[in-house]
């Protein structure tokens, strides 16, 4: 139950983060738009099955965008990176669930290197799936490319920075327990 | 039948995320389409009060200028008084009176006040919600003025207890300008680059215009009141392909702090917007045509 309570608490407070702080303050230049909000969906445990991991990007996603005034456009990018991101780990960390010693993807859980392809090929899928979204509607062609890499360098940034800033507490996880 | 089951149970994580990606795009479509999103209702109840709280804070850090914009308006209304002009013959008064008071019929405008508890200006399609909704009156297609004036945007979706408009900083916006020194009409539009840079269509190369003109609404649009400011001419070049002028407009309001702004309601409107649509199917259906 504390669990439950923990990563609703972290989902309000990076929600309040994205709507009134990076969505607020004025950007660097009109390409670079930073985004932390879907390090939640990046966060959640190993052991979460993938359909529970689709659900909660999907009401993340359709939080924030109610907060910004655009129903669908974050939940859509969301959705995807969840639906990616069990594959992904696979890919990077062969090895059964039970056999993790961490609960959650964590520098310290993957290693630097894995969690950095990790990261950045997540931030990369949901910016170049968010700005094609808003690119079928309106934009260049040079602003999308833009768009979508500079904001996955941002992206990238911000969520190692947090990592760095706030190493989560993760209790070593051994067969005994 | 058992193969179906069979085929749902092996693949319903790519089924379950096909579903969820087509109703983010139904969603988005209804959205950007209609600017009329389901559940919006409930959830701009939600989202909106506590919006509104957290606007409470930031309004703290813009009130300085939100005074000064106050003051230049009262200024200004200061002068339009009618103590201000000494009265030559008495059926002026009574015309004037008549014109603006009490008669309400002939009354074209009516302004209500409301605060911008959201705003934004780092997408293409910007809007910003206000702390007035449908049980104050606030209707679709209102045209909402900044605290000075300046025209912002145009309310386009209604909850019980508040309202989101569309910033003049949104690509499919088109207020009717004109400029208001010769006042020659066009389209103000915004191409999605520069939230300091409009642009005007539709002004021919024939007219003579310098920089630092000033761009009105024009008394042509329904539901701007005309000659209220819109913003200033900053650039200027002409389109070798066409016989326009392409030109670039300063936007008199500051889309980054808006904080109290007027909802304006054209008491005409519906009139209006009738007329104009049985004159067309008057003219235009071949039945109906007199001989």
């Amino acid at each position: 139950m504390s669990s439950f309570f923990r990563y609703f608490f972290r989902a309000l407070v990076l929600i309040a983060i994205q709507v009134y702080l990076l969505n607020k303050v004025p950007h660097l230049h009109r390409l670079v738009v930073p985004s932390l909000y879907f390090v939640f969906v990046l966060w959640l445990p190993f052991s979460l099955s993938r359909t529970a991991l689709l659900i909660q990007a999907f009401l993340l996603g359709l939080t924030v965008d109610y907060f910004l005034l655009t129903p669908g456009l974050h939940a859509a990018a969301c959705v995807l990176i969840a639906f990616l991101r069990p594959y992904l780990i696979t890919l990077l960390m062969p090895r059964e669930t039970q056999e993790f010693q961490y609960p959650e993807p964590s520098p310290r859980a993957m290693q630097w290197a894995p969690y950095s392809v990790y990261v950045l090929f997540l931030s990369f899928v949901h910016h170049f799936y968010l700005t094609f979204l808003q690119w079928l509607s309106v934009g260049t062609f040079w602003s999308f490319i833009g768009k979508t890499l500079l904001g996955t360098v941002i992206s990238f940034l911000l969520i190692l920075t947090a990592d760095l800033l706030f190493p989560r507490q993760q209790s070593y996880r051994t067969n005994t327990a | 039948m058992r193969n179906v089951f069979l085929f749902i149970r092996r693949y319903h994580t790519f089924l379950l995320f096909l579903l969820l990606q087509v109703l983010c795009w139904w969603f988005l479509a209804s959205f950007n389409r209609f600017h009329q999103a389901r559940f919006l209702g409930v959830a701009q109840e939600l989202t909106g009060s506590i919006n509104q709280r957290y606007d409470r804070v930031e309004d703290f850090f813009q009130l300085r200028a939100e005074n000064e914009r106050v003051h230049g308006m009262n200024d200004s209304l200061l002068n339009q008084l009618s103590e201000n002009s000494l009265l030559v013959d008495t059926q002026q008064q009574v015309r004037q009176e008549i014109g603006t008071d009490s008669l309400k019929t002939l009354r074209r405008y009516v302004y209500r006040s409301a605060t911008v508890i959201y705003n934004s200006i780092n997408e293409e399609k910007n809007y910003f919600q206000i702390d007035r909704g449908a049980e104050e009156g606030i209707r679709e297609n209102m045209a909402v003025l900044n605290s000075d004036g300046s025209a912002v945007g145009v309310i386009v979706m209604v909850s019980p207890h508040f309202a989101q408009a569309m910033s003049l900083l949104h690509v499919q916006q088109r207020v009717n300008a004109s400029l208001k020194k010769t006042g020659d009409f066009g389209t103000l539009e915004w191409d999605g680059a520069h939230p300091d840079q409009l642009l005007l269509k539709g002004i021919p190369k024939s007219l003579f215009l310098k920089i630092g003109d000033t761009v009105v609404t024009s008394s042509y649009s329904f539901n701007f009141p005309p000659g209220k400011i819109l913003g200033k001419v900053s650039a200027l070049s002409t389109d070798k392909r066409t016989n326009f002028h392409i030109i670039e407009v300063k936007p008199a309001a500051n889309f980054r702090n808006l904080q109290q702004v007027f909802v304006v309601e054209n008491l005409q409107l519906e009139e209006q917007l009738n007329l104009n649509r049985e004159s067309r199917k008057r003219i235009e259906d071949p039945k109906s045509r007199r001989p």
